[in-house]
């Protein structure tokens, strides 16, 4: 029954949810769109009554910008690097939480650690982490002729005509671990230097970056497939023993099937997720977006927003869209395939 | 197919007869070897896990002792070429220098005032129209909320461009706080994930409610609040995280010293990154920034993560 009384009440309920979305929400939506086809639209001239003329302008500045191509690359290198490993450790850490009786609570605990942190703080942390410490002033000539064979950094000449730079006075603790199984230091993250190598490298970069998301995105997805598996019916696994199938035979043909919805689940918000990075850059290399302020680790969301720091609305609205594109095409695409792979 | 399935479950309902059958069947079948084979395979097995699950652990929680461990020492300690695990003297004179550098009240005062208002007129704002949802019957109601739900598919930088604009310019809320709040008030995962508790509620307690002469809203507050209060901490937990955590809106909106928040703070106090930085005092303001995160997580474990479970979104 459908009292008119009632259909007032239900409206004034909804009432300040309404508006905001209305504002916030919907509203968004349709002038993004519409400012994309502006060309150099300013929201202040606008209130002005200004009129912009339409066109695709921006999407042409959007592609065709170099930088575009760099944000492009690295979201896409971080996305296919990862989200299958971090897919693939959750699953490994789901099913040997899901194996033992004893610690299961405590570990889980401890994996869910990474989720209540800030990203930005414990970015730093790893910064820290990974970076060189401390650098010393050294005599060039000396240094070199003593056998020195770090990098030396900042070299510049005194009045004397000698030369002097810096040298790392310990290299980090994430160094100092490699150091340990043999492994030479390696610049993760720093700029600068002239010999010996110098400035960090982009695959270093890479590096520090997929080790610092997959660690983050850990907790997410080993709760959900350890939720799947907990659910999973014991039967299965009982008949595969009697039946004396082999570990890895039972892994490949039980427990992923029954898993698989929570797996494309997880990899499609992985997936999401990783086509909008951008704080997890910021933790480590800081609002330049890559060593020195270089910006080589620029991403999509990070041109979004320095576009619009800069007041581009066009050139973002039509960078926001395109993301929202690809992001919309890969869901498809992995909903296409999990709907042929995926066992409900 | 079906029968081989019955038959497999019961013969798993009676592993130990099983056991015992085979002993008697196959004498010339040496079961005490297999037997033992099959133990030193789970014992391997069991090792090898709790190897692989540990060493994990400890991966994971490293980075949150060597934020301690470096945060309590002193630079020169720091600066050592071969690092020490625990310091040698503790120097708790860092956390106070955080603490003024960063101005770390400040921002704590704001963030926890945003916080909390944010959370609470949200909360209201969910409870209400989660209520309309689950109880009420209106003209559109299903098309409206499909629709709500449609909208969160959408990647939230494209609501930012438009919302930042409208903030700034069009409503001249720049450098307040209603800027860092009202926008983000409605959440529609949070309407939907109570309005699905909210229908669970038997509609006859809704119809007694009625008879007894309550109105709608004693009904709300009285019987379907307390009754999803699991889910209202929840919200209000990952509310909480969500400003706590908060970094690029605050940064675009709210950037001067009397109101930018926690996070943006912290980057703005330290954002040297060559090797001279002084990390120990760093590392302390970090340590007093996830604090409270870890002291929330600790006591709510439960709510976290199951809001976790069910949300995927992070803060």
């Amino acid at each position: 029954m459908v009292d008119s009384k009632q259909q007032w009440k239900a409206w004034l309920y909804l009432l300040p949810a309404l508006i905001l979305l209305a504002v916030f929400t919907v509203y968004p939506i349709i002038n993004t769109v519409r400012i994309s086809i502006l060309e150099g639209y300013k929201p202040l001239a606008a209130i002005g009554g200004e009129r912009y003329p339409l066109g695709i302008g921006n999407f042409t500045k959007v592609i065709s910008y170099k930088g575009f191509t760099t944000c492009l690359t690295n979201t896409l290198l971080l996305c296919v690097l990862t989200v299958p490993i971090s897919c693939f450790l959750a699953l490994l850490v789901s099913v040997c939480l899901n194996s033992i009786n004893r610690l299961g609570k405590v570990l889980q605990t401890i994996y869910f650690l990474p989720y209540v942190t800030n990203t930005i703080a414990i970015g730093m942390v790893f910064a820290m982490m990974f970076n060189i410490v401390g650098l010393k002033q050294v005599n060039v000539a000396e240094y070199l002729s003593t056998g020195g064979q770090y990098t030396i950094y900042n070299i510049y000449t005194d009045v004397n005509g000698e030369k002097w730079g810096f040298v790392a006075q310990s290299w980090g603790i994430i160094n100092n671990l490699l150091q340990l199984f043999g492994i030479n230091p390696v610049n993760w993250i720093n700029s600068g230097g002239n010999i010996n190598g110098g400035s960090s490298t982009y695959v270093a970069n890479i590096a520090v970056m997929v080790v610092y998301i997959v660690w983050n995105a850990l907790p997410f997805k080993i709760l959900i497939l350890l939720g799947g598996l907990q659910s999973v019916n014991k039967q299965y696994y009982d008949a595969a023993k009697i039946d004396g199938t082999s570990r890895v035979r039972t892994f490949w043909r039980i427990t992923v099937p029954l898993l698989s919805p929570m797996l494309a689940y997880v990899i499609i918000t992985g997936f999401i997720g990783g086509f909008k990075e951008y704080s997890s850059i910021v933790g480590i290399f800081g609002e330049g977006m890559g060593p020195s302020g270089n910006g080589s680790l620029q991403t999509i969301v990070g041109y979004i927003y320095d576009a619009l720091k800069t007041d581009s609305y066009g050139t973002a609205s039509a960078a926001s869209l395109i993301l929202f594109g690809i992001i919309l095409i890969v869901t498809l695409i992995n909903l296409y395939v999990s709907s042929k792979k995926v066992h409900y | 197919m079906e029968e081989k399935r019955n038959e497999y479950s019961a013969l798993t309902s009676s592993n130990n007869s099983l056991a015992a059958s085979l002993k008697e069947d196959s004498k010339n079948y040496d079961v005490k070897k297999v037997e033992r084979n099959a133990k030193i395979i789970k014992i391997v097995t069991s090792i090898l896990t709790y190897t692989f699950l540990i060493l994990l652990a400890i991966i994971v929680i490293f980075p949150f002792y060597w934020m301690l461990n470096s945060s309590l020492k002193s630079l020169t300690e720091y600066q050592l070429t071969k690092p020490t695990f625990i310091p040698k003297q503790f120097v708790w004179s860092n956390y106070v220098e955080a603490f003024t550098t960063a101005n770390l009240g400040t921002l704590f005062i704001n963030t926890l005032y945003v916080g909390l208002i944010s959370t609470l007129l949200s909360l209201v704002i969910t409870v209400l129209s989660a209520f309309a949802f689950a109880r009420l019957e209106f003209k559109g109601r299903d098309s409206i909320f499909a629709f709500m739900l449609a909208t969160m598919m959408i990647p939230g930088e494209l609501f930012t461009i438009t919302n930042y604009a409208t903030v700034t310019v069009t409503l001249k809320w720049g450098n307040t706080f209603t800027a860092l709040i009202v926008p983000f008030l409605v959440s529609v995962f949070y309407i939907y994930l109570l309005r699905q508790n909210f229908k669970q509620i038997p509609n006859e307690l809704y119809l007694a409610a009625k008879v007894d002469g309550k109105s709608d809203m004693e009904y709300l507050l009285k019987v379907m609040v307390p009754l999803s209060l699991p889910t209202l901490i929840s919200i209000t937990i990952l509310k909480m995280m969500g400003a706590w955590n908060s970094y690029v809106w605050p940064r675009l909106v709210a950037n001067d010293d009397a109101h930018s928040l926690i996070t943006n703070g912290l980057r703005n106090a330290f954002s040297d990154n060559s090797g001279q930085t002084n990390y120990p005092v760093q590392m302390a303001a970090v340590a007093i920034v996830s604090a409270p995160l870890f002291i929330v997580f600790i006591c709510l474990r439960k709510y976290i993560m199951k809001g976790v479970s069910r949300s995927g979104i992070k803060g």
